[in-house]
């Protein structure tokens, strides 16, 4: 058992680079045993050179900058408004019954389709972005949210109503932190969308933020380049996914999802 | 007043003022379907300091008793009193009255996101009291109920038996004089369950609560209680109240004593009555 536990911790820490390594490794050997066009897929080489030229770049840290503050600002707003959103279907039954088409429309629709339309609305600068991100950021939390809010433990809302708690005392012990952990599952997802959303906008439109880099790339036909960026956005994306992974492990330590897990 | 209670048959003859007190108690259960009945004209008294245990076969309506009796659930008919004060005013329950009764469940209902001790004081932290008294009566707590140094554990951590001391814990926080358990036993092993069985007479006992215990082992009922009183289904009504005249503190030795062995069969034989009467169930269709 406690070496099992062990073995869980620093594995993956292992397993990470080895595999990374592997991956570099196949990737130098298909590109020079079958002589593949650089313009295609460049060498790990190559894109170790222009992912370090990237880096140097003062430029390139005011893409990261751009890119960032549209994520953090999407996911931001999506966050306030799928936890009212969702505490508000979650308590009154009807009016989720009422909503529900429209949500479910609202869900089948390719998001991202709609960027033109908030480019149109709100010009190629900062906002349209923000609110492709927060779109997308928003519907994983609702949903996450309103099935958190319905999912109080019946028994532990009993023990509650026996000890005849109060309202705010029945919320501040018992619906808040049962609804934290589907509030950070929420989250998890949410973040990656809301690059997803940030990213996307910036391909249509602007001139700032890594999207806007991956396209220049190409444009210039830099294929090192352009996976240099992809490299760096990747990057980006895991610190942001990994900083809401560290604030559900401060907030909820008790939850399942927060313990070391174990082979089964 | 009393001498209508000393007329009672269910009424042993020192009470004078029941803690308890069901009169005439109906519950019926209205759907789009149709209503089932699952409790018809209870009355029942209990004496302060005094052991009940209600037994039966599922769907006798024990559960809904315990549950309108604690104020979870309210009847649709008949009158329901604690200490002499009502529990329901109309549809609504009488907090103060309510607020003297300790609930323990057929499941712990431990917050997962609690530590034992902040699970056990959450009674006194709704109550207002201040932190270091909630602290020191936790760990106190702890102590009676065997959970010593377990105080700062997290519920996920311990097992089900200890999950449901800490419950119990929890429930005589708050000084109740009245415990109200559902099956809290259930769901444990016979080796864990006959320790609880004895850990709670010493603790209703040192404590004087008047419990109300609610169970479908007969044995069990009868190791526990002073009276058992046994419900019959479809609707829930009394079949019958026994007395157990078994001296106190008990031991799990007592089976063999034919005393005991004449209570749990003389139940048995009105349990199975009950059954031969109604054709759909058999005679040993537990549970």
């Amino acid at each position: 058992m406690e070496q099992r536990g062990n073995l869980a911790k620093w594995l993956p820490w292992v397993s990470a680079p080895v595999l990374l390594i592997l991956l570099v490794i196949v990737w130098s050997l298909v590109v020079s045993v079958f002589g593949v066009s650089e313009f295609v897929l460049p060498a790990p080489s190559a894109v170790a050179a222009s992912l370090g030229e990237l880096v140097v770049d003062p430029a390139t840290w005011g893409h990261v900058q751009v890119t960032v503050t549209e994520v953090l600002s999407g996911f931001a707003i999506a966050l306030v408004l799928g936890v009212l959103g969702g505490v508000v279907l979650g308590r009154i039954a009807w009016l989720e019954v009422a909503m529900r088409p429209a949500l479910v429309a609202f869900q089948v629709v390719p998001k991202v389709a709609l960027i033109p339309i908030f480019v149109i609305w709100f010009g190629f600068g900062l906002t349209s972005k923000v609110i492709m991100a927060a779109i997308l950021a928003f519907f994983p939390i609702l949903l996450n949210v309103l099935l958190g809010v319905r999912s109080v433990d019946r028994g532990h809302r009993d023990v509650m109503r026996g000890l005849g708690a109060s309202r705010w005392s029945t919320f501040r012990n018992l619906e808040l932190p049962s609804t934290l952990p589907y509030v950070f599952a929420g989250m998890e997802v949410a973040i990656v969308f809301s690059v997803i959303g940030a990213i996307v906008g910036e391909y249509l439109g602007g001139n700032e933020g890594l999207g806007f880099l991956v396209v220049s790339s190409l444009n210039a036909l830099d294929a090192p380049a352009l996976f240099a960026v992809i490299v760096l956005l990747a990057a980006v994306g895991s610190v942001l996914f990994f900083a809401v992974n560290l604030a559900k492990r401060l907030v909820i330590p008790w939850h399942e999802s927060v313990s070391e897990k174990e082979f089964a | 007043m009393t001498d209508h209670l000393l007329a009672e048959p269910t009424t042993p003859p020192d009470v004078v003022t029941p803690e308890l007190e069901l009169a005439g108690v109906d519950k019926v259960y209205s759907s789009r379907r149709g209503s089932t009945e699952a409790l018809r004209g209870i009355d029942l008294r209990v004496a302060a300091g005094e052991f009940v245990a209600l037994v039966g076969r599922s769907g006798c309506g024990k559960t809904t008793l315990l549950r309108i009796l604690a104020g979870l659930l309210p009847p649709t008919g008949g009158d329901v009193r604690a200490g002499g004060r009502p529990v329901w005013r109309g549809g609504r329950r009488d907090e103060e009255t309510v607020s003297r009764f300790g609930l323990v469940f057929q499941e712990p209902n431990l917050f997962p996101w609690f530590t034992i001790e902040d699970n056990v004081a959450l009674p006194l932290k709704l109550r207002g009291t201040d932190r270091a008294t909630r602290r020191a009566r936790a760990h106190e707590l702890c102590e009676l109920v065997g959970l010593g140094g377990f105080e700062k554990s997290l519920p996920r951590e311990l097992s089900g038996g200890m999950r449901q001391r800490a419950a119990i814990a929890r429930a005589l926080s708050c000084d109740p004089s009245v415990l109200l358990m559902d099956e809290p036993f259930g769901a444990l092993d016979a080796l864990t369950r006959d320790r609880m069985n004895l850990e709670l007479q010493s603790i209703a006992s040192s404590t004087g609560a008047t419990v109300v215990f609610v169970t479908h082992s007969i044995p069990e009922a009868v190791f526990l209680a002073d009276r058992v009183v046994l419900l019959s289904p479809r609707p829930g009504r009394i079949h019958s109240v026994t007395d157990v005249d078994l001296a106190r503190p008990r031991e799990l030795e007592i089976d063999v004593e034919p005393a005991f062995r004449e209570t749990v069969r003389a139940l048995r034989a009105g349990l199975d009555e009950e059954d031969t009467k109604r054709s759909g169930a058999g005679p040993w269709e537990e549970d």
